[in-house]
């Protein structure tokens, strides 16, 4: 096998030789930052780069590097590499990952942007080729959401400008309303969310869109603080919080479910296809419902206080059918 | 060793890139310095493993014969035209949707591949904005660890097996499958295709998969239906839409979800309202109304309310077992 070291430089390279052809004089630091790498690595392959070529033709022709400048100045001048003045084509797996980008970007855009993104579209498949053609085996689907609701969102992020919603929050199943400075749309998991600086929770807070039962922007400016950011949403949504606490669950398999869709820190197997989890939890409330939706199927072993809190949330819930038939 | 490895592998591209006609092992082996003073049994063995290395690159050598007249006179050589990326030109608006799509992937193969590609338009003269563009920026995350392997039989369209735990089966099972498409459905990914041993499409969860999946046929071997529309198909395999209807009081003030996708509401002067909803599936609707404890009481029918109740009763004695 190839080493990771060598793939990666030679894939490098292969781009890199054109891409300086066309840029006399370029900085060091800047194709770094357009490679993606450190510096140093440029170095590094400017002076593998130095030794390649035709060395037998008569001409010599072998690529031509400005060590001196790298070293001295900092910038790139490369010279005599005509047989690659072009990089190479793109492979199943960048044209497939780079269009399945795209249509999702598509997918989650409108209007004008939605024209923007088709004709990046149409010239990428194009110069893909039939290394893209894969990529319309791949779906992914969107919720889609208010457009006015949108709309109005998008207004207010273009106008800088302060929102007034009515939220609903499932968890405690209760509707809440607050001001938030909206700092960005995104898309996590297949649905749409705004994010932004809650006065009500005085932090960032993320929203789904569809769960906004009412929206109203208003005309003062954002007031962002300087700390409010946006949060790294690579991981999902769920992000560990140092006030989050653990309950343990044992799940029958009508309910194992529960360990893919939460987030989980151990799962044991148990006799009977039982699975034991850890579950991170910050809101009892929304750990209690959890619970009581299955039915019997879960069974709290700690903490303690939860299961005592579901068995009589049961047995009140029952009063309402000792009655009738 | 990296640095000779690179080295000999960029002579041979240019080597085998400028050649007009089909180059001979022994030409190659004189026009290539890393050849050069290798025994002929070493450069052979060098040789196909390069060659092997380059074609994982996605550099296409074609070997061809040499001599109209005699096919044992095989060479080799790279066609300009299937190495080089065509022409591709941007407008400034397209190259920053590009520039986002290049963030799009957040699971770490695919968001090399991208940027792989948005290096090589880059190289091609495409000057690709970094900058945000004014859009909204979706997201794809990935937490199966069987998606890369999936993701590869999807791109190479190649047959695998997996070993798969479904919500009802008893213990993992062995699955033969030919993939015809990944689906992404609110943050899960899911895989659809012929199923080998129920000759029938079907679709499985990849956080489903237990352990690797293996390839089971040569790439390019699994043929979908031309007429595929995977996302109806992907929908025909999900659970049904809501067809039925239940009546449920809700105490007022609460039941957001349920009131918030009621098909009627008659406000009653009791502290409750009577709320009619769709469903599909009398257990999940009763799992869900049972979730809001004392605030609703399912009124009908029966087989959602006495699920309710059977519910109920398992969470009232349950935690005592």
């Amino acid at each position: 096998m190839m080493t990771a070291n060598a793939h990666d430089q030679v894939s490098r390279m292969l781009a890199l030789v054109p891409y300086l052809r066309a840029k006399e004089g370029i900085a060091v630091d800047d194709v770094a930052a357009h490679f993606g790498v450190a510096p140093a690595q440029i170095i590094k392959d400017l002076r593998v780069l130095w030794f390649c070529g035709l060395p037998n033709s008569v001409s010599g022709d072998m690529i031509d590097i400005d060590m001196e400048a790298v070293e001295g100045e900092g910038v790139v001048r490369l010279t005599n590499a005509d047989y690659l003045t072009r990089p190479l084509r793109l492979t199943a797996h960048e044209a497939v990952a780079l269009i399945v980008a795209l249509r999702t970007l598509r997918a989650s855009s409108d209007g004008a942007e939605r024209d923007i993104v088709d004709r990046a579209l149409q010239k990428l498949e194009f110069a893909a080729g039939e290394a893209g053609v894969p990529a319309s085996n791949v779906d992914v689907h969107i919720d889609p959401v208010d457009a006015a609701t949108r709309g109005q969102i998008e207004r207010a992020l273009r106008t800088d400008r302060r929102l007034r919603l009515e939220y609903y929050v499932p968890g405690r199943d209760e509707t809440t309303e607050r001001e938030v400075d909206p700092i960005r749309l995104a898309i996590v998991s297949g649905h749409t969310y705004l994010e932004g600086w809650c006065y009500r929770a005085d932090d960032v807070r993320l929203f789904r869109v569809d769960r906004i039962t009412a929206l109203e922007v208003l005309p003062e400016p954002i007031d962002l603080p300087a700390d409010a950011r946006p949060r790294d949403l690579s991981h999902g949504l769920f992000q560990p919080a140092d006030d989050d606490r653990l309950a343990t669950l044992s799940l029958e398999p009508s309910a194992a479910w529960v360990a893919d869709y939460y987030p989980v820190e151990q799962v044991r197997r148990r006799p009977g296809r039982v699975v034991e989890i850890d579950l991170r939890y910050s809101d009892e409330h929304w750990l209690r419902r959890l619970v009581m939706r299955l039915g019997g199927n879960a069974r709290v072993i700690q903490p303690e206080s939860l299961a005592d809190d579901v068995r009589m949330t049961a047995a009140r819930a029952l009063e309402a059918y000792s009655g009738s038939p | 060793m990296t640095a000779r490895k690179s080295e000999r592998l960029m002579n041979l591209v240019i080597c085998l890139l400028v050649a007009r006609t089909y180059i001979s092992k022994s030409q190659i082996k004189q026009a290539v310095e890393g050849y050069r003073d290798l025994s002929t049994d070493a450069f052979e063995k060098m040789f196909e493993r390069d060659k092997e290395e380059l074609r994982v690159l996605g550099v296409p050598i074609d070997l061809g014969s040499r001599d109209r007249f005699f096919d044992d006179e095989v060479g080799y050589r790279i066609r300009r035209d299937r190495f080089e990326l065509p022409e591709i030109t941007l407008e400034a608006d397209e190259a920053a949707v590009v520039g986002l799509a290049a963030r799009v992937w957040q699971h770490a193969s695919l968001a090399n591949a991208t940027s792989g590609a948005v290096r090589k338009l880059r190289a091609a003269g495409v000057e690709v904005d970094d900058e945000a563009f004014d859009i909204v920026e979706p997201q794809l995350a990935v937490t199966e660890p069987a998606f890369d392997q999936v993701f590869a039989a999807i791109t190479n369209a190649t047959p695998i097996s997996f070993g798969y735990r479904s919500a009802s089966a008893r213990r993992k099972a062995m699955r033969r499958l030919d993939p015809w498409g990944l689906v992404s459905w609110h943050g899960h990914w899911y895989v659809v295709g012929h199923d080998r041993d129920r000759g029938e499409p079907r679709m499985f969860r990849l956080s489903r998969f237990d352990g690797d999946v293996t390839v089971t046929g040569p790439p390019h071997t699994v043929v979908r239906p031309p007429d595929l529309d995977l996302r109806a198909l992907a929908a025909s395999l999900a659970p049904a839409e809501p067809s039925k209807q239940a009546v449920v009081a809700i105490r007022k003030g609460t039941g957001g979800a349920l009131r918030r996708r009621a098909t009627e509401v008659t406000p009653g002067d009791d502290g409750w309202d009577t709320v009619e909803v769709s469903y599909s599936s009398a257990t999940s609707l009763a799992e869900e109304l049972t979730a809001q404890g004392p605030d609703v009481v399912a009124v009908g029918p029966s087989e959602v309310r006495d699920h309710v109740v059977e519910c109920l009763h398992r969470l009232a004695e349950g935690s005592a077992r």
